[in-house]
């Protein structure tokens, strides 16, 4: 067996998969399939300040190789998750880190103070990059100022690791990288999901009920690792690479491309079991190319 | 039962008529108890097209065979590369998911509302009412003849009546035209419902006139079925809910339907 750990910050994982944000939802739910203890950690779902109810239905089309939704952040809002949520999840032996989103700053602020306070909790992930929220979301995570803005804020009131995911609906992601890097980011998890569109020919409506929606899943990939291996070119800080992965080979790709861990996302949906085949699977790479740590890999692509 | 993902072996494929096929699965090991209502979330593999599994209401249980039964009609590719499933191949199936219907506490006398390929929850739902010795009056609506199936197997639970919208088969109409919707509802002390949305309004707002309970099977798009992606939401009198783990069976009174 490898050494499959890997380390965001300060924080060592027991191995590079982690399970992206909306895509998992507090872990529970995958109670019946899997001891979730064996990832290297899971993201909970977005989290705002207030408790949102989402967007209205129908929130997801299929595409070709992905799918779009714009399930809009619905979530019960920090101070239920802290009463209610995180008790529960103090029973895992694994990295929970909660992703954090808001409307404004000051909601940003409050959500990662409540998570402050929280012991089992070993992060926040920043959402700067949700496209499916009317106020806030990517549009803090589209511009430079703006990213700096909202991480220098949580940055001043969240002592604990703080991982930043970007979106990918930007002209240069590494000057974004930069930007919240310089503003006190301790990691960078990208991409969030691309925004995109279905249309129902036959109706002639859009198929989201908010017209446009993020997508993910395969289709993403190839766009995932170019932005993973030019942001890991340029920061000095972890990456976290996320976007369509579905197998160990392509999780290998990301930690090539400079990615310290990766999050599986998508592909929860359709096989429950798929982080631990990646896990195993990352395990039976290394050892076949005869590296004795996953960490051998990181960034080590030929050129 | 608690849900779990699984390769199912396709013991058999009964092809109905053009469009409609019932495909027996094969489970590993002893299995528990099935809610008539709950579904299951079948990947079409090797698809190019399809990413996304397609879920399926469970149709038939058999506990001593261990098997379960799926009714499929062809509305697309994925549906269609299901419905002619190879015997001897395996599916993946995520199953049982979902809540499943309220069985009556003590003997009731109950109407089945099915429209098109709505029946198929309705045939294990139907089997253990009778089980349970209530009487059980069985409405199925279809657009034709055609799409009305297994009706040699309804009968045999109580007394069957049909509607079809060309007049091909039972009364002219949609389900709701049946006389039973007339004047006589209030003879039952519970009524489910599975079909297209319009017509579970209808037969909701007819449930709702008369004050008889009523539970209807939704059908929403969903990427997991197990409550994580959040796509398949209804909203509630409680606000969205997944309709994969609050439902697919809601009673009408949690929906906010304008009926």
């Amino acid at each position: 067996m490898a050494d499959l750990t890997t380390v965001i910050h300060n924080i060592k994982l027991k191995n590079p998969v982690l399970t992206a944000s909306g895509t998992f939802g507090y872990g529970t739910e995958f109670d019946d399939f899997f001891d979730i203890s064996r990832l290297g950690g899971i993201i909970v779902k977005g989290t705002t300040i207030h408790p949102r109810q989402g967007n209205s239905y129908p929130r997801m089309a299929e595409t070709a190789s992905g799918m779009l939704n714009s399930v809009g952040l619905q979530n019960g809002g920090a101070p239920n998750f802290a009463s209610v949520i995180y008790p529960i999840l103090t029973k895992y032996d694994t990295s929970v880190f909660v992703n954090v989103s808001g409307s404004t700053i000051e909601d940003y602020v409050a959500c990662a103070e409540i998570i402050n306070d929280l012991d089992h909790i070993a992060g926040i992930e920043l959402n700067i990059s949700c496209p499916n929220v009317k106020e806030g979301g990517m549009a803090f995570g589209t511009s430079c100022p703006s990213a700096a803005a909202v991480v220098s804020a949580v940055r001043k009131v969240y002592y604990k690791t703080m991982i930043v995911k970007l979106s990918p609906n930007v002209t240069d992601i590494v000057e974004i990288a930069k930007a919240v890097e310089g503003s006190g980011a301790d990691a960078l998890s990208l991409i969030n999901t691309l925004l995109g569109m279905a249309i129902n020919a036959e109706t002639r409506k859009p198929v989201l009920s908010t017209i446009t929606g993020g997508l993910s899943g395969p289709a993403v990939k190839p766009i995932a690792l170019r932005m993973v291996w030019q942001v890991a070119q340029a920061s000095k800080i972890p990456v976290i690479g996320i976007g369509g992965i579905m197998n160990a080979t392509d999780a290998i790709e990301f930690f090539l491309a400079g990615a310290s861990a990766v999050q599986v996302g998508t592909a929860n949906f359709i096989d429950p079991l798929i982080t631990l085949k990646i896990i195993d699977g990352i395990d039976s790479y290394l050892n076949r190319h005869k590296f004795s740590s996953v960490k051998d890999i990181i960034g080590c692509l030929h050129l | 039962m608690r849900k779990s993902v699984q390769n199912l072996k396709v013991i058999a494929n009964h092809r109905l008529n053009d469009n409609h096929s019932i495909i027996h699965l094969q489970v590993d090991g002893q299995l528990e108890n099935i809610n008539p209502g709950q579904f299951a979330n079948i990947l079409v593999d090797q698809s190019q097209s399809i990413f996304l599994r397609r879920p399926f209401s469970i149709h038939t249980v058999d506990y001593q065979k261990n098997t379960i039964s799926i009714l499929i009609k062809e509305v697309g590719e994925g549906t269609r590369t299901l419905a002619h499933a190879q015997v001897d191949s395996y599916l993946s199936v995520i199953f049982p998911l979902g809540n499943g219907f309220t069985l009556p506490v003590s003997k009731e006398k109950v109407l089945l509302v099915g429209g098109g390929c709505g029946v198929a929850p309705l045939m294990l739902l139907a089997q253990i009412l009778s089980k349970d010795s209530n009487e059980i009056d069985i409405l199925i609506g279809a657009r034709s003849e055609i799409d009305l199936v297994e009706l040699d197997q309804y009968i045999l639970f109580g007394k069957l009546f049909t509607t079809t919208e060309d007049g091909s088969h039972g009364i002219m109409g949609f389900v709701t035209d049946h006389p039973l919707f007339d004047t006589k509802l209030d003879q039952y002390e519970r009524i489910y419902c599975c079909g297209p949305e319009p017509m579970m309004k209808a037969v909701a707002a007819k449930a709702r006139l008369s004050s008889v309970k009523c539970e209807v099977s939704l059908e929403n798009t969903m990427a997991c079925g197990f409550g994580v992606c959040l796509c398949c939401v209804t909203e509630t009198t409680q606000g969205h809910k997944c309709i994969c783990t609050d439902g697919p069976v809601f009673n009408i009174n949690q929906l906010k339907w304008q009926i």
